[in-house]
């Protein structure tokens, strides 16, 4: 592996038995990424469950009530390496009761794997699949049409399935959309290219995944500090040293940059930028590192450091695309706490603007109840402001969450429109 | 390409710094649980990058099972004095002394579960509100679904059908006294990405990660160390054996791989080439096909 290498995370969605395992196992296994012990460990189970062969499925299913049931049902994470990159898998659920786990899974992904069951076609759930990546913003879809295998390899079904995806995808936000007709139990076009289907001329998944760009995915343009905490070490050397110390969310920081403090309002000049191996000159998404600015200006955790000519808006009322995460409603104009970046305040939840219906994507205007799993649009009150950019442009500083003080539990997560 | 962008590594160290300073911002009393072996020794280099110029805020706590290696316990008190940190020592022995658990019996017995109650009682006795600990998702498969931020009730139980979701970078520590976290800023390294990084920083970790000269018994397709704990069977013969140890736990129960790989690049590559899972050599975790969450669940590391 060479230093410059690149992680890339991504997420799979995929209805029940769409072969979402399967193809999992089988990157981690055609990738070479399985250990013998791993290997034997499945082998035994899948022997043990009567399956002809290794059940692939069975390397991402890690609980016991998964492997019970034979389902996923929670956000597993999982890792492979080749020559090229790092990957991180997170596996997600498609039952419609996890489409809070589809999210997580989502909200940190570079690209997003749809799987489709070349039988079946677009479904439904291949909608709401499509309708989530696209509302959290993953730069990348691929779409996998599974099981080539079942429909003799036929290229006009992988055909009719992309107009179908078409439709429904026009009507959604995504940049980069492609599609890729594997069979994941067999293994065409997962790794190593399919001798079944000449007429595919692109490339197998893993090198799509090895060779997609996504270093200009990260917003370069808005320099937004959230400051995490104050570093004061007050010990000899750094007696009067006051780092702040936290994670570039988006842009360069340059020192001599002229910066304005959120939501003080204070203005100063970058003074110097520090990590543990040395001073640097600048500072860009996502490097953790402590910042001294020119003048003594009170700061701590919740402010934002931002470059003077590009500040993001100092709101108490935001709306944002709301996903109830939670098995208990939200109740009506309840008090929550809010989290945003580093900054954390009370929150209440004035109005629903429409809930989305998964099934459909259209408005209910109705139904103002939000129950697990419920998609909505939102207004949102809060007791100071926070700095907010819309979530289309900043998956950093435009992504909330809310927590019920009476549990405190993680009840909803939120992208600002 | 742009230059903006970073390279896996720096990447998983700048996750690992933002969440070790949300620790810090998020609790009361955190500390690092630290075993010695290299994924905690990572942690507080890590904690040491993260708070510079300030020195490491949280203690170290070790969960010592009286089965340890010599210089595993050495390595620990020299990295106390280099960091100026304080120790806090949990004792399995005490605790099987004071009859609160029961010490297992038979060849295979070890002090693996009992380290569950000591741990606990250390988190309780202190105060502690968060152990951050050197777990990752790769090492096995209950850890695959484990959170950054993972909630335990005043039991220290864990419950992994009922975990807070995390999105974003956005992690919620809001805990009721009593509870406490694990917090695991490693969580997306992988056993070749920690070796990567040991080489690339330098750090120096104990000296049975190298391949070294010791005395073993072959045991369960492993070579066990031979020490005052092992009790041989009849069948069962201590050889000399060129061995080093790709995980550090009791010394009961790590078993340690023929090696020649003497130096930090000769590991990695090494590593690079290996079939077998770190844990492989752990009989703690062969036990049941779920052992890992069964212990988890209860509260284990």
């Amino acid at each position: 592996m060479l230093d410059n290498n690149q992680l890339l995370r991504f997420t799979t969605a995929g209805s029940v038995d769409d072969g979402k395992s399967t193809l999992i196992g089988r990157l981690l296994y055609d990738s070479k990424s399985i250990f013998e012990d791993q290997l034997e460990a499945i082998e035994k189970t899948s022997k043990k469950k009567g399956h002809n062969g290794v059940d692939l499925a069975l390397f991402t299913d890690g609980l016991r009530d998964e492997r019970e049931q034979g389902i996923t049902i929670d956000v597993a994470y999982r890792y492979f390496t080749t020559p090229k990159r790092k990957f991180i898998i997170a596996d997600t659920p498609g039952h419609i009761q996890y489409t809070r786990n589809m999210i997580t899974g989502a909200s940190t992904a570079n690209v997003a794997i749809i799987l489709v069951d070349a039988r079946h076609g677009v479904i439904e759930q291949t909608k709401r699949h499509a309708f989530i990546a696209s509302l959290l913003r993953i730069p990348h879809i691929i779409v996998c049409i599974n099981k080539m295998d079942l429909v003799d390899f036929k290229e006009d079904i992988f055909d009719k399935v992309i107009n179908q995806f078409e439709e429904i995808s026009s009507k959604m936000l995504v940049k980069d959309i492609r599609y890729i007709p594997i069979s994941a139990l067999k293994g065409d076009n997962v790794v190593n290219r399919s001798k079944q289907m000449d007429w595919y001329q692109g490339a197998p998944l893993l090198h799509t995944l090895e060779t997609m760009h996504i270093s200009s995915d990260i917003n370069k343009v808005d320099a937004r500090f959230p400051v995490q905490t104050v570093l004061r070490p007050q010990r000899e050397g750094f007696i009067d040293y006051r780092g702040y110390a936290g994670r570039v969310a988006s842009g360069v920081l340059r020192v001599n940059d002229e910066i304005t403090v959120m939501p003080s309002g204070f203005t100063s000049k970058i003074k110097t930028i520090n990590t543990f191996d040395g001073e640097i000159q600048e500072a860009f998404a996502p490097m953790s590192v402590s910042i001294t600015l020119e003048d003594d200006i009170d700061i701590s955790r919740g402010d934002m450091i931002v470059r003077s000519n590009n500040k993001p808006e100092a709101t108490q009322d935001i709306e944002v695309m709301l996903c109830w995460l939670h098995n208990n409603p939200a109740k009506p104009r309840a008090k929550y706490t809010i989290r945003h970046t580093s900054n954390e305040q009370k929150a209440m939840i004035k109005e629903v603007v429409y809930k989305i219906d998964i099934n459909t994507l259209g408005r209910v205007n109705d139904d103002k109840e939000l129950k697990m799993n419920d998609i909505s649009k939102v207004k949102i009150h809060t007791t100071k402001p926070l700095m907010v950019d819309t979530y289309r442009e900043n998956r950093t500083t435009g992504s909330i969450i809310l927590v019920d003080d009476a549990t405190n539990e993680t009840v909803a997560a939120g992208m600002i429109v | 390409m742009s230059k903006y962008y970073l390279n896996y590594l720096d990447e998983l160290e700048s996750e690992a710094i933002f969440i070790l300073r949300e620790v810090w911002a998020q609790f009361q009393n955190p500390v690092i649980l630290f075993s010695g072996g290299k994924d905690s020794i990572l942690i507080t280099h890590l904690a040491k990058k993260a708070f510079y110029p300030s020195k490491i805020p949280f203690s170290l706590m070790h969960v010592d099972t009286g089965h340890n290696f010599h210089e595993t316990i050495q390595f620990r008190d020299n990295i106390v004095k280099e960091l100026g940190v304080t120790l806090i020592v949990g004792s399995v022995q005490e605790a099987i002394d004071e009859g609160r658990v029961a010490e297992e019996k038979g060849k295979n017995a070890t002090r693996n579960l009992l380290q569950i109650t000591t741990l606990l009682d250390a988190i309780e006795s202190n105060k502690v509100d968060c152990a951050i600990g050197g777990g990752r998702r790769d090492e096995e498969k209950a850890r695959a679904k484990e959170r950054f931020f993972s909630h335990r009730d005043e039991f220290g139980q864990w419950d992994p059908k009922n975990q807070r979701p995390e999105l974003w970078n956005l992690f919620n520590g809001k805990h009721f006294e009593g509870e406490h976290f694990r917090v695991f800023p490693i969580s997306n390294w992988t056993e070749m990405d920690v070796w990567n990084y040991i080489k690339r920083e330098n750090i120096s970790i104990p000296s049975l990660y190298f391949a070294h000269e010791r005395e073993v018994v072959r045991r369960d397709n492993t070579w066990i160390p031979n020490s005052e704990f092992l009790i041989l069977e009849d069948h069962e013969e201590i050889v000399i054996k060129k061995i080093r140890f790709r995980t550090l736990g009791d010394i009961t129960i790590t078993g340690g791989i023929e090696s020649n790989a003497d130096t930090l690049e000769k590991i990695a590559l090494e590593v690079s080439a290996m079939r077998q899972t770190e844990r492989g050599n752990r009989s703690d975790d062969k036990r049941s096909e779920t052992a890992m969450e069964d212990r988890k669940r209860q509260g284990y590391f």
